[in-house]
């Protein structure tokens, strides 16, 4: 992890982070730094322990040992009003949008400013229609219900309620799974300029390789638990690592043996 | 000691699954008591809980009521002891079928609802989604719906005593020959206020269980579609049993000697 960026604070550190369920070890004594504005993607196959990871950072699991400080901030242990605070600074994409079905477009996209920050419901509506716009979608979206909305214009919400509290660091959990080619370089685009606008931290997590050379500066691959190789993504073709070599390049031969079971 | 591995493993998963739903209960209450409020949640979970379940807990009332009328003619009929009927009806009624029933219909009904929403909601990472953005599910979830069905179900208990009532009488004027006025006036005065009192704290106890059960199978359910249909099961089949086991308890505790 020695590079450029060494020398500044980083905004998300983890060390040491660990955590089983069970007699099944999922994350293993994982380190890894992120600095203010540049977007790091986690790479790693299905069942890796990539969400895991962010689920940990967020404060959804508690790990089992090491530490997690998001701007200098210890979170591990934290809990009720101080976790909420810590979790303000985040906004997450969901893989599956997790949009909550209960509620229209726009109030799912105002949800953290109305329940999160107490704004009032035509101010929260105000911006709610703002960041939809920012991601593509007419004012007529905004009154339907998330059933009745595609795969790829999920997403779009997703990215807009992600935003709309305008964090200072972003999660993408595999941002562009279950969507055709097309649209996958569209929400792409999307994250990108987003990021870019609000100036905010990004961890990505994907095995989908196209995507991630698209929407990430530093890569980290994640394998068995742990961080076997981070570098620059624009030279991870040049990474010399065989496992980052069968997983960029999609064989079923090489060192990485399939986990059959899920985590 | 190949036998008794199998029965310690089951008491201590029995331990722990009671540590866990106490615990849950515990920080479920606490977040009932503690601002920040949702009434918005509370008024519409208060109208799917209690005005939707209306007709169902009204069918079952007035046929209820009816039932007991007819059945205890044809067995106090050989004693010439008719005219207990009324305060059988009323008593049975205020006392016992009111509020089990009343709570077994809800529990098929809305803690069965409950449990898969919120099952669905987990499955789905909708509460993983609640959490990032800084709203406690156990506020914005949970804390409503036990609060509504805590309220709710008394008032549905004290409508449906009076439906059932109504079923005994319309059974004993109309098909067995009873005056209405008498029957109205031996109704009167054998109810006491113990009877329909005692009833609503089983009805505010069974509508507590009923969405605890449902919030809580709910909210630890696991693994997809099948996981959200376990605890859709578990929910009504808790409840359920926790109801009649309570209803005992409780009954004891205002008619024991």
């Amino acid at each position: 992890m020695n590079d450029a960026s060494s020398n500044r604070t980083p905004k998300i550190k983890i060390r040491g982070l660990s955590k089983a369920f069970g007699d099944k070890v999922v994350l293993d004594n994982v380190n890894l730094d992120i600095f203010p504005g540049e977007s790091v993607l986690v790479i790693g196959g299905s069942g890796s322990g990539k969400s895991v990871l962010l689920k940990c950072i967020l404060g959804l699991l508690h790990p089992d040992s090491g530490s997690i400080e998001v701007d200098g901030e210890e979170v591990v242990g934290l809990m009720g009003e101080d976790l909420d605070r810590i979790r303000r600074k985040f906004g997450m994409l969901f893989q599956n949008a997790a949009l909550f079905d209960s509620l229209t477009v726009w109030e799912n996209v105002a949800f953290g400013l109305i329940q999160g920050q107490g704004r009032p419901r035509a101010e929260a509506r105000k911006t709610a229609l703002e960041k939809l716009a920012a991601v593509g979608l007419g004012e007529d979206v905004g009154s339907l219900m998330p059933a009745e909305l595609s795969g790829g214009m999920r997403k779009r919400v997703g990215l807009a309620r992600a935003i709309a509290t305008e964090p200072e660091i972003i999660f993408f959990d595999e941002p562009t799974t279950g969507l055709d080619p097309i649209m996958g370089d569209v929400i792409d685009r999307l994250i990108v300029k987003c990021v870019k606008q609000l100036g905010a931290t990004a961890l990505s997590i994907t095995h989908d390789m196209a995507s991630a050379r698209r929407i990430s500066d530093r890569t980290a691959m994640l394998y068995r638990g742990n961080i076997i190789w981070v570098g620059p993504t624009a030279e991870i073709d040049r990474s010399d690592n065989p496992y980052v070599d069968q997983f960029i390049n999609g064989r079923a031969e090489g060192p990485i043996q399939m986990q059959v079971r899920a985590l | 000691m190949p036998i008794l591995q199998p029965i310690g493993r089951t008491f201590l998963s029995f331990l722990e699954a009671t540590g866990r739903l106490t615990l849950f209960t515990v920080i479920a209450l606490s977040h009932c008591v503690r601002p920040p409020f949702y009434p918005r949640l509370v008024v519409r979970q208060m109208i799917e809980i209690g005005y939707y379940s209306l007709p169902v807990v009204g069918l079952t009332a007035i046929f209820t009521g009816m039932v007991l009328a007819l059945q205890s003619y044809t067995g106090f009929e050989r004693f010439s002891a008719e005219s207990a009927i009324p305060n059988v009806v009323v008593v049975s009624i205020t006392r016992e079928l009111g509020p089990v029933l009343a709570g077994l219909m809800v529990a098929g009904r809305v803690g069965a609802s409950m449990a898969a929403e919120i099952g669905t909601m987990r499955v789905t990472e909708q509460i993983d989604a609640l959490d990032t953005l800084a709203t406690n599910p156990f506020k914005y979830l949970i804390a409503p719906r036990l609060i509504a069905g805590l309220t709710m179900l008394p008032i549905l208990v004290l409508i449906a005593d009076i439906i059932g009532v109504f079923g005994g009488y319309l059974v004993s004027t109309q098909k067995l020959d009873f005056n209405p006025a008498t029957y109205l006036k031996n109704t009167r005065d054998f109810v006491e206020v113990q009877d329909v009192v005692s009833g609503l704290v089983k009805a505010a106890v069974f509508g507590f269980l009923v969405t605890l059960m449902g919030c809580y199978h709910g909210y630890n359910s696991r693994g997809g579609a099948q996981g959200v249909g376990t605890a859709t099961t578990n929910a009504v089949v808790s409840a359920s049993i926790l109801i009649l086991c309570f209803n005992y308890f409780i009954t004891e505790l205002f008619f024991a000697r």
